[in-house]
């Protein structure tokens, strides 16, 4: 058997968005402890990235991938249209999806071309490459609550393999009723990470992952915890506590049914 | 890169089941698509249905996944021995080193579509039957894929519309270039539903007719379901002399337009060339390509574009979606099938339903099957978003 590659690469740029979590330096202050968990509604910005016509077209879930996605690249010294990207989220626009499926189930079907083109998995991959002006390859990805964990499997497997530098971004928001009563995602909740093959003066973390038979490490603060078990992409959250807090060593995170990531993490000074 | 061996494959289109239905369909010229007459869809339209899908029942144990996406599946994998070859892969390196890739756009949609028929008057509950996460979630047709194979690999499902099941390719290329896994199963499945039959119908894109690919009077695309599966293996250390290789993968954005392609073809051109690159051969080596040939007028004359800006107008080139219907998310596996049987039976696959090729286009379109010493073969696959992906597969020398 071949020896496996590590799956090594430095995070040179984080953005996240969720309840109670403005932004990335806000976030890091309360995971840190330097400040205290405020739940709040996830606020949305307008994407003024892209042009107006398109802006008006777009939900929550493009507003989502858009903002952290931004905030990832403005600290980050990588031009973000040179980026590959992997997006993951377990379902797509959650309201959009309820108004087609409203729509088929009434006697008029007529749906609107906006409503079904936002309907697709990789609308916030389409957008992005249109407000960032990114040609290299999109994957997007779906696994369910494994998500976040997929989205960085291949983003690593991608840097590893490619050696050029990609953003991924996990997101998720939530449904309307009746499917949320099937499907309960509390808030919307993004994060992204830019990775890079090698280090870089303005690296702030190695990251080296393997799969893992160990459980899943859990938030100590029952607000936390409940966001990372609730929403698919703040399974991350065990993963942003040790960056926030420059800590080095493993941290494990939930993937599949038969496998979770562990992840060393090493601050770059 | 490191090419992968195609070790067994098998699909289910509206061409037939098997690949021995399939190969005879492509031989014979003959056509999937029929009017639609789906469920309940009351739209003008031909159509390509996969026949027997609806009588295909779910292992025991995984009768949760029920719902026409995991049917489909499961009537592609009982055939042409595809489940025994997993198994012997998973034997030989063990569950955890083979990984499920699947493509797919709408996963078990036409499930939430009935359900939503069915809510509760007075509450407007959804019925207590309806699984979200094993039917309408895009992940569960990995999920039961899985689960049916006893694998326990690393898995994923990709979503990138109709580029969907050929970017599984590259991406389990590069886990096993990694050295996460050493095999793969790959593939896509797509299945009809009223949201891609009435949404491309709001778009303006869904024929009357049988689609067209190529033709002068081309206007829009035939929808089709399909579910293709491929094990990509680790090729032995010594190359195998007849088997069929995955030689090259190529990805890019358009970054131009949600549901229109750049109209120079510009990602188009990009991922063609990637793929080139990553298969070190030149354009003159690719023997035919089977194209993404939608119908549509804008994406043929942009793939026109691309195609003829790295390959001139001589490579002979068809869509076989006039035969299967655009099957969407399972369109790049189920061509990727296609492909490996026109090398492995040396025959290039004409183009069916188109009668006059546009004058503005100036690739070299094949509407008759032809019989040729294939080598290498480019598939190409473009998505919604513009997500684009190029394959190469062929023989090494």
């Amino acid at each position: 058997m071949p020896a496996m590659t590590p799956l090594t690469a430095y995070i040179e740029g984080i953005g996240v968005l969720g309840p109670g979590f403005a932004d990335w330096p806000s976030a890091a202050a309360i995971l840190a402890g330097e400040a205290p968990y405020v739940a709040a509604a996830t606020v949305l910005p307008l994407p003024l990235s892209l042009p107006p016509a398109e802006r008006r077209r777009t939900g929550g879930v493009v507003k989502l991938a858009l903002a952290v996605g931004f905030e990832a690249t403005t600290r980050c010294g990588i031009e973000r249209s040179t980026l590959a990207t992997v997006f993951s989220s377990s379902g797509g626009d959650g309201l959009n999806c309820h108004e087609i499926c409203r729509v088929l189930a009434s006697s008029d079907r007529q749906l609107s071309p906006t409503r079904f083109h936002n309907s697709v998995h990789n609308v916030a991959a389409g957008y992005w490459s249109i407000a960032a002006g990114a040609t290299a390859a999109a994957n997007v990805l779906c696994a369910y609550d494994a998500s976040f964990g997929a989205g960085l499997v291949e983003a690593l497997t991608q840097v590893a393999v490619e050696r050029t530098p990609l953003m991924v971004l996990a997101y998720d928001t939530q449904y309307p009723e009746p499917l949320n009563a099937k499907r309960p995602i509390p808030d919307a909740f993004g994060v992204a990470l830019v990775l890079a093959p090698d280090a870089r003066g303005t690296s702030l973390a190695k990251l080296t992952a393997m799969l893992s038979d160990s459980g899943a490490e859990r938030m100590s603060e029952p607000q936390l915890e409940a966001m990372r078990a609730s929403i698919p992409a703040a399974r991350s959250l065990p993963l942003l506590r040790k960056l926030a807090r420059r800590e080095s060593g493993r941290v494990t995170l939930d993937y599949l049914r038969h496998a979770r990531l562990a992840l060393e993490v090493e601050p770059c000074s | 890169m490191t090419p992968l061996r195609l070790t067994s494959f098998t699909a289910a289109s509206s061409m037939g089941c098997g690949l021995e239905e399939t190969l005879d369909a492509l031989q014979q010229q003959r056509s999937g698509l029929a009017p639609c007459n789906f469920e309940t869809v009351d739209i003008e339209t031909h159509i390509g249905e996969v026949p027997g899908v609806d009588a295909t029942v779910l292992p025991e144990g995984l009768r949760s996944f029920n719902c026409r996406n995991n049917r489909l599946a499961q009537l592609a994998l009982m055939q042409d021995d595809f489940m025994a070859a997993v198994a012997s892969s998973a034997a030989h390196w063990g569950p955890r080193r083979v990984g499920v890739f699947l493509g797919t756009s709408t996963s078990g949609m036409l499930e939430t579509e009935l359900a939503y028929r069915a809510r509760d008057p007075a509450t407007g509950a959804l019925p207590t039957e309806y699984d979200y996460a094993a039917t309408h979630n895009s992940f569960s047709v990995a999920d039961f894929v899985l689960q049916a194979l006893h694998l326990e690999g690393p898995a994923a499902v990709m979503c990138t519309a109709c580029s969907s099941s050929a970017k599984v390719f590259a991406s389990a290329q590069r886990m096993i270039s990694a050295g996460m896994i050493d095999a793969a199963v790959v593939g896509g499945v797509d299945s009809l539903c009223l949201t891609t039959l009435y949404g491309f119908h709001s778009l303006q894109l869904t024929s009357r007719l049988p689609c067209r690919p190529f033709d002068v009077a081309r206007d829009g695309i035939s929808i089709g379901e399909a579910a293709a599966f491929i094990l990509l293996e680790r090729p032995a250390p010594r190359p195998d002399g007849g088997a069929i290789m995955l030689l090259g993968t190529g990805e890019s954005s358009d970054a131009y337009h949600m549901s229109s392609p750049h109209p120079e073809g510009r990602g188009a051109r990009a991922s063609i060339q990637q793929a080139l690159t990553a298969a070190q051969l030149a354009p003159a080596d690719i023997d035919y390509i089977n194209l993404h040939g939608t119908a549509t007028v804008s994406n043929d004359s942009a793939e026109d574009l691309a195609v003829t800006s790295v390959f001139g107008t001589r490579t002979a080139c068809s869509s076989t979606k006039g035969a299967t219907g655009h099957a969407l998310g399972a369109a790049g596996a189920l061509e990727a099938v296609i492909c490996a049987l026109a090398i492995e039976h040396g025959f290039m696959p004409g183009g069916l339903s188109t009668t006059a090729v546009d004058p503005k286009l100036n690739l070299h379109y094949l509407r008759e099957n032809q019989r040729a010493n294939i080598r290498h073969v480019l598939s190409n696959s473009f998505g919604f978003g513009g997500a684009n992906c190029s394959l190469i597969f062929g023989r090494p020398a």
